[in-house]
């Protein structure tokens, strides 16, 4: 890959200042979690290593993942980013289109064929041999295929790549599919939320420039170091919820106050991501700071598990309002109303009964 | 002295004894035949586990539904973390006598197996199942003898209690390992769970299932232990207590 451009240059290029890049480097080493050891060793990444090729497709989705992505926090993560990776392909980004910019995608995967990563936003839907989604005249899954091919990595930007999403709630029409069901010969990196915090995306991309590997994963493909914990683990409201202080309505008292929105459905015990300590909008706010609940949208399947305002999801079959509480105690109650009638009987019998002497 | 034919006794049998002197009939004198079915460690365990699951519910249902709100500062109260702290370690005893129950199947009596599977492929068992069903429909009067569990008993217990019971350790392993990481030793052995049941969420809704039924199964479990403590050839309240089940009556069969 001679006569590549190192992320070094390209940001000298742009004008930073060696003084920023090394802050930078900094940052970067401290948003993975690695000491200040390793700042040096990001520095030298950077200034030797070429850029790496981006491949950035789009199928299903609603490009609130590039939102997020373009929006990255830090100044210099986002001018940094978006240059340090050559981003060959991204049709919502790039200038050029139409035959164009279908031209790059297929020169880049023959020049750098296994060395490219491969950026999916969104996810194909098979159902009609994938006619829901036409990328260039021909379906997504077809494009999603032959660029995973040549891919060294799959990165599964947001819900929809990594589990779906809105497309794939039922009755799922499209049969909208994460690509981890599609491609199933390559390393895939799941970043899901609807859309992922910025700095995690950048933060994934950093970290496979830097020590050119996949960042570990846990055993659903999603790099532990941004969804090893919950929202609720790290949450500034978990003091109320070990009290018992609970915002039971959005108007009430404990809701100006700022208690734990666990009463009005918040799914921040249940959701693995890293709102509660990155936080969103370079670290202004996230969901439950801005008093509503969490809504699980890092979780698969997160459209189908009911209210976002109830704890747990409906119970399907005995009507929409029907949880499980009120089904078991309904259950319950007829059991419990079964068993008086049968000791009632047992009892009239038992009355006639001589009793073991008679026999 | 033991009459051929019952088990009733009479003036003259109770000559000699402790009750000699008094009116037999009046006082429904009978032998019992006893035998000693449930050793101490199963009784233990039966009743550790009966308190570890009144706990269990009780706290379980509060996580799911806490209770309403305190007021003051956050730094007075600790409920929320009283109630988990209680619902994890009553969950420990239920897990640990769960362990210590199976352990128990290979030393003790042929009777402690029998929580832990049906004999689906003997005639018997389905002939017992048809005769304590029919017994419950009040079309029969008496089922048969039974030892250990009768039948329809069995199955309740294999289905409600065994596989319920090891489905809400597995899943609450998991659950915890929410709290202490995909790390831990929990989220090493017990990881699995949550996507394939799916997610955190998902697993929590089927954990909170699992808990009503073992309400309806408790209910059932009290009021028939009873029933056929009262109604059946043999005890059952005692069997539990002291480790003997007596039989009302000598018919074989």
């Amino acid at each position: 890959m001679a006569g590549l451009e190192t992320f070094y240059d390209v940001m000298r290029r742009q004008g930073i200042t060696r003084r920023s890049f090394i802050k930078y480097c900094s940052l970067t080493a401290a948003a993975l979690g690695l000491g200040p050891e390793f700042v040096p060793q990001i520095a030298s990444a950077m200034e030797t290593k070429p850029r790496l090729p981006v491949l950035w497709l789009h199928g299903l989705e609603c490009t609130c993942c590039s939102e997020s992505f373009i929006r990255s926090a830090h100044p210099l993560v986002k001018d940094v980013v978006l240059s340090m990776i050559s981003l060959d392909y991204d049709d919502t980004l790039m200038a050029s289109a139409g035959h164009q910019a279908e031209a790059i995608l297929d020169e880049v995967m023959e020049k750098y064929h296994g060395n490219y990563i491969l950026a999916v936003e969104g996810n194909p839907p098979l159902n009609e041999d994938g006619m829901y989604c036409i990328i260039g005249g021909k379906p997504f899954v077809e494009q999603l295929k032959k660029v995973a091919s040549g891919a060294k990595a799959i990165i599964s930007w947001g819900s929809c790549a990594s589990y779906g999403c809105v497309q794939a709630a039922r009755p799922n029409p499209t049969q909208a599919t994460p690509v981890h069901k599609v491609i199933l010969d390559k390393p895939i990196i799941k970043v899901p939320g609807c859309p992922p915090i910025a700095e995690v995306m950048t933060g994934v991309i950093t970290y496979m420039l830097t020590f050119d590997r996949l960042p570990e994963l846990d055993r659903q493909g999603r790099p532990k170091m941004f969804y090893s914990q919950r929202i609720h683990d790290k949450c500034y409201r978990r003091p109320h919820f070990d009290a018992g202080q609970y915002v039971e309505s959005f108007d009430d008292e404990g809701a100006r106050k700022g208690y734990c929105l666990y009463k009005v459905g918040c799914k921040g015990p249940t959701t693995y991501n890293a709102c509660s300590t990155v936080r969103w909008n370079d670290g202004v706010s996230f969901p439950i700071q801005s008093g509503h609940g969490c809504i699980g949208c890092s979780e698969d399947g997160f459209w189908d598990k009911g209210s976002w305002y109830a704890r747990l999801q409906n119970v399907g079959g005995f009507g929409i309002e029907a949880s499980a509480d009120k089904v078991g105690m309904v259950a319950a109650g007829a059991v419990g109303a079964g068993l008086a009638a049968h000791a009632a009987i047992s009892a009239l019998s038992r009355a006639r009964y001589k009793g073991d002497d008679a026999q | 002295m033991v009459p051929s034919k019952s088990n009733i006794l009479t003036d003259e049998d109770l000559q000699g004894t402790n009750l000699q002197g008094q009116n037999a009939r009046a006082l429904r004198a009978r032998k019992l035949t006893t035998i000693y079915v449930y050793e101490a460690p199963v009784r233990l365990w039966h009743w550790v586990t009966a308190a570890s699951i009144v706990v269990l519910v009780i706290t379980g249902y509060f996580i799911g539904s806490p209770p309403p709100s305190l007021s003051g500062e956050a730094s007075n109260h600790f409920l929320m973390g009283w109630i988990r702290y209680l619902h994890f370690s009553a969950a420990w005893i239920f897990a640990v006598g769960f362990a210590g129950r199976i352990l128990w199947t290979f030393m003790g009596n042929i009777y402690t197996r029998e929580l832990f599977y049906i004999p689906v492929w003997r005639k018997d068992y389905w002939k017992g199942l048809l005769d304590e069903i029919l017994v419950y429909a009040f079309i029969k009067k008496q089922g048969e003898k039974t030892i250990g569990h009768n039948p329809l008993a069995r199955t309740a217990l294999f289905f409600c209690f065994t596989l319920t019971g090891l489905f809400m350790i597995i899943s609450g392993f998991a659950l915890y390992s929410d709290g202490t990481g995909i790390d831990s030793w929990e989220g090493r052995v017990f990881g699995w769970v949550m996507p394939w049941l799916g997610g955190s969420l998902g697993t929590h809704f089927l954990h909170h299932w699992g808990m009503w039924v073992i309400i309806l199964f408790v209910m059932i479990h009290i009021y028939t232990v009873t029933r056929e403590d009262i109604m059946s050839r043999q005890t059952l309240l005692s069997a539990m207590t002291n480790g003997y089940r007596s039989y009302r009556d000598d018919r074989p069969e």
